[in-house]
């Protein structure tokens, strides 16, 4: 089940990600919390925070569709900053552009406020477990 | 090159906002007069994948966008306002398991208004990376920050 997938996996657990599932589809929200401040002046999150839930987005994502023994692994991922991430609840969603017999091709968004104001934007790609 | 104080607020920039510090985050050095290096620890808590043992992959991009900010300060000789406009990260190959991971970055341009800046994450030895990052960083070389806290 994909929608347990992050809930055992320790830094996802770490970053205290909650998936919610709505058919094919996952919703993950990271819960604003002190310790995920990168900018404690303005203040902002730190990017790498929401890179991260950006990338286990798009992982269970992946793992969801096409489910295999091992998880989904990275190949590379771009991440495109577009706003300050505040101190609020982030929340992310991926979409699988094309997935092949070994790697999926992955574009995932997070927001806060409003999901047609993102505040970070990845590219990834993912190597797949084999499924002969 | 960094001058003396820039150098002295650097394990303070590595470390000292909250995320950065949750992680456990430490500063290493700067390497070459450049090259700014910090650690993350090996923790259970840190781990991507139970059934490998291995650091994330999301805390390793954590780990070279901060130590790529790093070193777009040491470029400026300054610690002014920067923010990430992207940044990519290759993954080269598994971590090993149970291991630290070290991190550097080097910021090879710099103009008015945007630093480049390539990255390293690797265990002991840079030119055996287990991943490399390439980052564009939007800075504004006009303003000083009036605090000493970290970014």
């Amino acid at each position: 089940m994909s929608d347990a997938l992050l809930d055992r996996l320790p830094y996802a657990r770490f970053l205290n990600l909650q998936t919610r599932v709505s058919g094919d589809e996952l919703t993950v929200v990271m819960p604003f919390e002190d310790r995920l401040i990168g900018n404690p002046m303005l203040p902002a999150l730190h990017g790498g925070s929401t890179a991260a839930l950006l990338e286990m987005t798009a992982m269970a994502q992946v793992a969801l569709a096409f489910p295999g023994a091992r998880l989904p692994r990275p190949i590379n991922v771009t991440v495109a900053y577009l706003r300050t991430g505040r101190p609020a609840d982030v929340f992310a969603r991926a979409r699988i552009n094309r997935a092949g017999r070994r790697v999926a091709h992955v574009e995932a968004q997070a927001w806060q406020e409003a999901r047609d104001q993102p505040i970070a934007s990845l590219t990834a790609h993912f190597l797949l477990d084999d499924r002969d | 090159m960094a001058g003396a104080f820039l150098t002295d607020i650097l394990p303070q920039l590595a470390s000292g906002a909250a995320h950065t510090h949750a992680l456990g985050f430490a500063f290493e050095g700067l390497h070459d007069d450049a090259s700014p290096r910090i650690r993350v620890p090996h923790r259970p808590d840190l781990v991507g994948d139970p059934d490998t043992g291995v650091l994330a992959g999301g805390l390793v991009t954590t780990l070279l966008d901060h130590v790529g900010g790093l070193a777009v300060w040491v470029a400026m000789d300054a610690f002014r306002p920067i923010a990430t406009l992207d940044l990519r990260v290759d993954y080269m190959r598994a971590a090993e398991p149970g291991r630290d991971l070290l991190a550097q970055a080097r910021c090879f341009r710099l103009t008015p208004t945007i630093a480049f800046v390539r990255g390293w994450a690797f265990e002991d030895d840079p030119s055996n990376p287990v991943a490399a990052s390439q980052a564009a960083y939007v800075v504004n070389q006009n303003r000083t920050m009036r605090t000493e806290a970290a970014a």
